[in-house]
């Protein structure tokens, strides 16, 4: 039987711990799709050819032994070249880190191999997972495989199109603004933000710390939920995780929308948004209701102040976790005479120009005489946004809004900071709240490309919001008969 | 509109930073992070007298566990990746010196 990457981690999983196709298999023909595909996409900053067909032998044995060789048997996964891998080169696609081979694995690294899936490569990102378009990487942009003219999003574009375009059905990313959810809108995939603290950081190279998170892509919303299952979970190498066990997903994911409320947020589809997208959000609402769930809507005023409470938030975290990258313990150093100089140096020659903007950015909001009108009064509005969420889930049980404000832009057309950061207008709200959103693909814009809408939950609302998407995915896919 | 912020004020941000930029840089810079701040106006004109800051989305107690000796990342694979290395430290060029 020939393995087929395209189907989904599910069946592929099924079928590896039968016997009835072998990982290595598998993970030579994820291989060979990628060597005859990628050269065009650029999802990969490098494939982990050795160890992955390492892993599937190892896989396969326990295969033969009759253990149980785990939920993700033999699945190829894209990481997110932001993700530890021990030995591995780890870069976030920046100069700075070039070459760089952690000494150990993030835990997530360590949960998939246990889970029997096998890392085929890191993808590329945005620097540092700095932008919305995966153009600011220190290997080139990764293409959107719906369109190779157009951007596949970011941070996490590689992971997005590696999922896309059939390379490995299931990927992570990292989403502190939107960095998951946005690329897999725009790549027509699925993506998930869980909970802040559900998911253990360690070895996720810190961005903005308060808002960073990681989380799955995947074709099918039953993917996503499987692997973030694996992931998910308490970890005592992270002081913010969550001291609970992963939550149970995938048992409720037929459990329907019935008596759900679901709260159309109103903010969130008039100015800023495209009329084919916010028209799509409506359907997706129709969608529920004919489903059975109650739909309402909902405003929520104090979301128009959260892109500029993010821009000052994420960039002081930033300019603070970035302080590490001086030359001294890891990556580039360049020689200069004395240390100060050689810091200087390096870090000038290291950081692409969005990397320093922010650094820059969220040092000056820190510096004194700022301190106070800048990133004191952010952290103000952090609460008034969590606030006004808590107020809206006394009558809701999950929310519904665009992931992204349009469908996949072209290459290249948005060379304005600001106009970059107005991407992240949907999907910033629930970063700073520290609640689960996850982007489902809903039907394709006027242009034909893929439209993601979003779902909002409450914090640990993980359940309510799959079965949510789950209720999306049918009613924007109906179901073949088989 | 106001002067939101100065060259001298980003050139001063550049230093804190540990980063150099030529004039070029610092003209684009200027203008870029103007930009950003006047957008940020919104928030810095908002009363938020008596609200609390938020610095976490969790409210977070300190985590304590046992003092017991458990692994450790291995220092002859952590120093290999540093740029240069003397003996078992990370080795930088001379600290003092240079400027006063």
């Amino acid at each position: 039987m020939n393995p087929d990457v395209s189907s989904s981690a599910r069946s592929i999983a099924t079928a590896v711990a039968s016997g009835t196709i072998s990982a290595a298999a598998v993970v030579t023909d994820a291989l060979a799709t990628i060597d005859a595909h990628d050269d065009e996409i650029n999802a990969f900053v490098a494939l982990t050819r050795d160890e992955a067909l390492d892993a599937a032998r190892r896989v396969d044995q326990q295969v033969a032994d009759g253990e149980n060789p785990g939920p993700l048997a033999g699945v190829p996964v894209a990481l997110k070249d932001n993700l530890c891998t021990r030995g591995i080169a780890t870069t976030c696609a920046s100069k700075i880190l070039e070459g760089w081979k952690p000494p150990y694995d993030a835990t997530v690294v360590q949960r998939l191999a246990a889970a029997g899936a096998i890392v085929v490569g890191k993808a590329n990102m945005d620097e540092f997972a700095m932008g919305s378009s995966c153009e600011n990487s220190a290997f080139g942009p990764t293409r959107n495989p719906r369109d190779p003219s157009r951007v596949p999003g970011g941070s996490s574009g590689g992971s997005a199109a590696a999922v896309a375009a059939g390379f490995s059905p299931l990927a992570l990313g990292s989403d502190t603004g939107g960095s998951i959810r946005q690329p897999a809108a725009l790549c027509g995939v699925v993506g998930v933000k869980p909970t802040y603290g559900a998911v253990s950081r360690y070895g996720l190279i810190a961005f903005a710390s308060s808002l960073d998170q990681i989380g799955p892509f995947a074709n099918d919303v039953a993917d996503a939920a499987l692997l973030l299952e694996v992931i998910a979970g308490h970890d005592r190498f992270d002081s913010t995780s969550i001291p609970q066990g992963a939550p149970e997903i995938s048992v409720h994911l037929d459990d329907g929308v019935d008596g759900l409320r679901v709260g159309v947020v109103t903010d969130l589809l008039g100015d800023g948004i495209a009329t084919d997208v916010a028209g799509r959000v409506r359907a997706a609402a129709d969608a529920l209701s004919a489903a059975g769930a109650t739909v309402g809507e909902v405003a929520i005023p104090e979301l128009s102040y959260a892109l500029s409470a993010y821009y000052l938030i994420a960039p002081a975290e930033a300019s603070s976790n970035l302080a590490r990258f001086d030359g001294v313990r890891f990556g580039l150093r360049v020689d200069a005479p004395t240390t100060a100089e050689m810091m200087v140096a390096t870090r000038t020659a290291g950081f692409g120009p969005e990397v320093k903007r922010r650094i820059m950015l969220g040092t000056y909001a820190l510096s004194a005489g700022y301190f106070d009108a800048y990133y004191g009064k952010a952290l103000k509005v952090r609460t008034l946004i969590a606030e006004a969420f808590a107020r809206v889930y006394g009558d809701y049980d999950v929310l519904l809004t665009p992931t992204s404000p349009t469908t996949a832009f072209e290459l290249g057309a948005t060379t304005d900071p600001l106009s970059m950061y107005l991407n992240d207008v949907c999907t910033i709200p629930s970063n700073l709240a520290g609640d689960p959103a996850m982007s489902v693909p809903f039907g394709v814009g006027d242009d034909g490309l893929p439209v993601g809408v979003q779902v909002l939950a409450p914090a640990l609302g993980e359940v309510q919001m799959f079965r949510v998407a789950a209720a999306l995915e049918q009613a924007a896919v109906p179901k073949v008969a088989s | 509109m106001t002067e939101r912020i100065t060259r001298d004020d980003v050139a001063h941000v550049a230093r804190l930073a540990n980063l150099a930029l030529d004039d070029d840089e610092l003209t684009t810079m200027t203008d870029q992070l103007a930009a950003v701040l006047d957008h940020a106006a919104d928030v810095e004109a908002l009363d938020l007298d008596g609200v609390e800051p938020t610095t976490h989305p969790l409210s977070l107690r300190n985590v304590w566990r046992d003092d017991v000796v458990g692994d450790t990342l291995d220092r002859d694979e952590v120093l290999a990746a540093a740029p240069a290395v003397d003996r078992d430290r990370f080795e930088v060029p001379a600290i003092l010196g240079g400027e006063p």
